[in-house]
């Protein structure tokens, strides 16, 4: 039952996505932004966590979850270090997937040459 | 000729064939549904494993995320993406995705200006406008707490 609902609020992100695709002139980038912080905002406003306690990984593996993951970093950290932790929260309970993305990234881009894209 | 947004949706709606956009959806439900439900496949086996939940989900991020650098340095993950569509770029593997992708691509423009820069040319404004945004929240929250 929970890879169902993973499966389909995951989904159902996704979506949200693909119409921001096909009907605004958004690129790739700016839509990534929007989900980061809307995840952020949505997390404040006390909507996202509802949402992650129901589908797991169909809120978290979305980028959205990535907003998410930034804001219960901060609160953690605020709570626990005080005004410090407001700059200190988001990144480091993001730390992980960013470290990951610029470790594995640049391996990536040793073992690999660059192709013609264009072909 | 400057059509209007009317104008435009009709010109648009000729051009490409109605189904389209349907199969769009389904095609990011899918693909975008199927990599959430990986994820949760992995988050149970690594809580299985004895990880917090929150080691766990940090986990399946690191983990995906490597999936998708070694995919992207095959070139497989750009098949993916023309196929899935959203279903690709909004879960982190599109995040993943965006740095990998550059990084081998502007390798030819030297390690410091082509692979360090270019890697950040998406993942950047992401990380900037989160961390920000994340900033401001934790702002609100510490100033709410003085009283």
């Amino acid at each position: 039952m929970e890879y169902v609902k993973a499966f389909v609020v995951g989904g159902l992100i996704c979506v949200v996505g693909q119409v921001l695709i096909d009907f605004t002139k958004l690129t790739p980038a700016r839509i990534l932004v929007g989900y980061v912080v809307s995840g952020v905002l949505l997390t404040a406003l006390g909507v996202y966590e509802p949402l992650v306690n129901f589908a797991g990984a169909g809120a978290t593996v979305p980028l959205s979850g990535f907003g998410y993951t930034l804001a219960k970093g901060v609160e953690r950290a605020v709570r626990e270090d005080g005004l410090l932790g407001v700059l200190t929260g988001g990144l480091t309970a993001t730390a992980a997937g960013i470290s990951a993305a610029m470790v594995f990234g640049y391996l990536a881009a040793l073992i690999s040459r660059s192709s013609d894209k264009s072909k | 000729m400057k059509p209007t947004p009317g104008e435009y949706s009709k010109m648009t709606g000729k051009a490409s064939p109605p189904s389209s956009f349907v199969k769009d959806m389904i095609l990011a439900f899918v693909c975008g549904g199927a990599v959430c439900t990986v994820g949760q496949l992995l988050c149970g086996l690594y809580q299985n494993a004895g990880m917090s939940q929150t080691a766990a989900r940090s986990t399946v991020s690191v983990s995906l995320i490597g999936i998708v650098a070694i995919l992207t340095a095959f070139n497989v993950y750009d098949d993916f993406a023309k196929f899935a569509g959203a279903g690709s770029l909004v879960p982190i593997t599109g995040f993943a995705n965006a740095m990998v992708s550059p990084a081998i691509e502007f390798k030819t423009e030297g390690h410091v200006m082509g692979i360090g820069a270019k890697m950040f040319s998406i993942a950047g404004p992401v990380i900037l406008y989160g961390t920000f945004a994340s900033a401001v929240y934790g702002l609100i929250i510490w100033i709410f707490r003085l009283f």
